[in-house]
């Protein structure tokens, strides 16, 4: 096979002051026609930046410091401006992460995809139509000539992706650089643009760099795989022989810390409920005015479930299944339409504001984002005390449980002084959990919680979850989109869809004979679900 | 932070020349004991043709220098208080405009539009014109005219943080609104509000110059715009009595605004325009 594009001891100097010199180290790396490499590595390991210095896009500050990149005999790095220009989007295109930030909000799809031969000075207006009419129809986009005439907004997140490859392909590039360009995507549409990078690969013979930082992904499409870490390349090799049989320490760790989809041990469940939700309802009304109806969205419709003492309850579904809003229903940060919200006798949804601030303390949240949960300008004594001092608790010994909850945590007391700041965002997690824990709540609602974090930091925090639930008793509720985290810590499933409560059962029960049609396509569509079966029977992690 | 601001040349600049402009209006009793009133020498001396009055005499014979100093006392005076006294006004109701939303939110915007719709000036004028002229009215009307853009600005920056996780986060911890809104939110829109002030200061001192050049000055205050609003009709025979005024007017705004840019890239690191990476 022809090789399309070799990287050889390829360096990018940081700037001075950054937590390290280089933010890739002398890599090495070959993409040949039809071959598709991942590139693999947790946040900060220099892949992306990997990208960006073979299109050009490197941030100011960030150089080029070493090493060829050669495509077609010449060598990108070192070529003029212009030159590369030429290059980008015509031989070589490139697809990112997030596809409503990179589509221009205020151009219809068929004029965004019909400019890239404009900007090529390529064909007549007719002609360019014509041919992004076809590259609609080639990435799959539902009703061709309806899209071509939408705007962005009016396209789902899956749909933009497609869009956005649909904009790569126009001028038949030989290789395609994807930039995480499943990660913001659903399980169940993430299969699905996977499933076309794999189509059109065979169809066009395109060499494709694939950057992820999901093994699970790697299983599914890749032929060659580098590992990087901290900027070096620490293993390559096929697919199979990285996933099979890791060398480096690194690689193995990585592909521990996956959830493998590994179901835990039943555990018995006391009956005493600690929640109980019953006819749940919430509506979003949008718009509406003189002329026109307004937009109803059932977030939650009609949900009626209960967690058990000591249970962990996983609540998962695909975004706008209407789960966080669920999530904030139980803590009453969203206040329902109708239903009860009971937890230990009283309904949390029909306390006036008075006796709900006293009633705070019973369910607590642990957020998404690590980065936005905690206050900038307070150190993390303050979060932790604030909520139990307004509850009526004595300076003094508040402040002491704080600390006694940092070292639960694992991040010892004298973090107590600091700013978060200071902090990783595994750590603030942990400082976020500490805060919900100061509560004394009878249940904690996780929305997300690891969700933002690397696979290793995940399996930390997850370990630290089963062990405070172990430790403590906790009841967690454990909102997530991604079934292999849910399956390694709850007792129970509940799959969400539109609002509506689909499936509940068991763990077992959901994974190994769910019930229904939705629940059987989420499982279906979960990144690698062969391969950690396949791990399963054999007993390798 | 601090040395951020540093780093920034212009800033330095301009926190210098506000400090001499303070170090001077402070001192203005000890360099002129005889007060900016008093008639020292014949009208009309043309500056730097005798010692001791660098800048020349007036119409009626005082001393130009003498009242740049004092008049000094009177623009940094007014400009601060004015704009203490607007963001006492402007915070408050932008924030409860922000953070209660609904009915307190139009309550207040609708309120506060009612005043943006009123050429600031013109109301100045009147609010002056009114209360009779006094350091205590022109301070007033100063900051009246010019708190609405700080409510809309703390307004705006508190819908933003208010969504933020770690406000969901007080809530659930059972604080009281009020508490929220003072210790969780507010803080973290300081930065703007500082930037504002610093240049709204330089925005008052301006008004002041402006309501003085027509006459509608406090009359026992000297202030830099009295006096080139009294030198207008002899602008052609004797330049430097409006000429002196004039640039102590821009430089200490200029001062101002250097100083307020500085504060924002130092305090906004991503917004600077500077981009340093």
């Amino acid at each position: 096979m022809r090789t399309v594009l070799s990287i050889q001891d390829l360096s990018i100097a940081l700037p001075k002051g950054a937590d390290r010199p280089h933010a890739v180290a002398g890599i090495s790396m070959t993409i040949a026609e039809g071959e598709i490499l991942c590139v693999v590595g947790e946040s900060g390991s220099g892949k992306s930046m990997t990208a960006n210095a073979l299109m050009g896009l490197l941030p100011p500050g960030v150089t080029v410091d070493g090493g060829r990149a050669v495509f077609d005999g010449q060598d990108v790095l070192s070529l003029p401006e212009t030159e590369r220009q030429k290059l980008r989007g015509s031989r070589i295109a490139m697809i990112f992460q997030e596809p409503m930030t990179a589509l221009n909000p205020l151009m219809r799809i068929g004029e965004q995809i019909a400019e890239v031969f404009a900007a090529h000075g390529m064909y007549g207006p007719t002609e360019r139509e014509k041919r992004a009419l076809s590259l609609v129809t080639e990435v799959g986009l539902p009703d061709p000539a309806k899209i071509m005439r939408a705007y962005p907004f009016q396209l789902s997140g899956g749909q933009r992706q497609r869009a956005m490859i649909a904009m790569a392909l126009a001028l038949e590039p030989e290789l395609l650089i994807a930039d995480e360009p499943t990660t913001a995507l659903d399980v169940t549409t993430q299969a699905q643009i996977l499933e076309l990078i794999l189509d059109l690969r065979r169809r066009r013979g395109m060499g494709v760099m694939f950057i992820t930082h999901d093994f699970g992904v790697v299983a599914e499409i890749a032929d060659k795989v580098i590992v990087m870490e901290k900027g070096i390349a620490v293993e390559q090799g096929t697919a199979a022989a990285v996933l099979e049989h890791p060398q480096h320490a690194y690689t193995r760790r990585l592909l521990d810390a996956i959830p493998t989809g590994r179901l835990p041990q039943a555990r018995k469940l006391e009956h005493a409920p600690v929640l109980e939700l019953k006819g749940l309802r919430k509506v979003y009304r949008t718009g509406g005015g003189l002329f026109r109806e307004a937009r109803e969205v059932r977030a939650v419709d009609d949900v009626s479930l209960t967690i058990a003492r000591g249970e962990v309850l996983g609540l998962v579904g695909e975004s706008g299944s209407g789960k966080s809003t669920l999530g904030r229903t139980v803590v009453r940060l969203v206040t329902p339409d109708a239903g009860q919200v009971l937890v230990g006798g009283t309904d949390l949804a029909a306390l006036s504001e008075e006796e709900l601030r006293r009633s705070r303390n019973k369910v607590q949240m642990v957020f998404q984002d690590p980065y936005a949960s905690l206050n900038p300008r307070h150190r993390i004594l303050r979060a932790l005390t604030a909520g139990p001092v307004a509850m009526g608790k004595p300076k003094a010994g508040a402040e002491a449980k704080a600390r006694e909850l940092l070292e639960i945590v694992g991040l010892g007391a004298e973090a107590a002084n600091r700013f978060p700041h200071e902090f990783s965002g595994g750590q603030r997690q942990r400082i976020g959990i500490a805060r919900a824990l100061a509560m004394e709540p009878e249940l904690i609602v996780a929305d997300e919680a690891v969700s933002a974090l690397d696979v290793s930091i995940q399996a930390q925090v997850l370990d630290l979850l089963r062990d405070l639930r172990a430790r403590l008793g906790l009841s967690i509720l454990f909102i997530t989109h991604d079934l292999r985290v849910a399956a390694q810590l709850c007792d129970r499933i509940a799959v969400m869809q539109k609002g509506r409560l689909v499936e509940i059962g068991g763990v077992h029960d959901i994974f190994l004979s769910p019930q229904e049609a939705y629940t059987r396509d989420l499982l279906a569509a979960v990144p690698g679900a062969d391969w950690a079966a396949e791990n399963r029977t054999r007993g390798v992690s | 932070m601090i040395r951020r601001f540093a780093s920034n040349k212009g800033a330095v600049i301009g926190v210098l020349i506000l400090l001499i402009v303070i170090g001077l209006a402070l001192s203005a009793d000890l360099l002129f004991p005889r007060g900016p009133w008093a008639m020292v020498q014949r009208p009309f001396l043309v500056p730097f043709t005798m010692d001791g009055f660098p800048l020349g005499t007036d119409t009626l014979g005082r001393d130009v220098a003498a009242g740049l100093v004092h008049g000094a006392r009177v623009s940094l005076l007014v400009g601060l208080v004015s704009t203490i006294v607007a963001l006492a006004i402007g915070v408050p109701l932008g924030a409860v405009a922000g953070f209660y939303g609904g009915w307190a939110d139009e309550g207040a915007m609708r309120f506060t539009e009612f005043f943006q719709t009123i050429p600031n000036f013109a109301l100045a004028i009147v609010l002056v014109a009114i209360l009779e002229p006094t350091l205590t009215s022109i301070t007033l009307a100063i900051a009246i005219v010019s708190w609405p853009p700080v409510a809309r600005l703390v307004r705006a920056e508190v819908m933003a943080v208010k969504s933020r996780e770690y406000v969901d986060a007080a809530r659930l911890a059972g604080l009281s609104n009020i508490r929220i809104l003072t210790g969780e939110v507010l803080p973290n829109t300081v930065s703007p509000i500082i930037v504002m002030a610093s240049l709204m200061v330089a925005t008052a001192i301006l008004l002041e110059s402006s309501l003085s050049f027509l006459g509608l000055g406090d009359p026992n205050a000297m202030s830099w715009g009295y006096m080139i609003g009294a030198a207008r009709t002899v602008i052609r025979s004797a330049w430097w009595l409006s000429f002196f005024p004039g640039v102590a007017i821009l430089v200490t705004v200029l001062a101002l605004n250097l100083i307020g840019e500085g504060l924002n890239d130092a305090l906004n690191p991503h917004l600077s325009r500077k981009g340093t990476a």
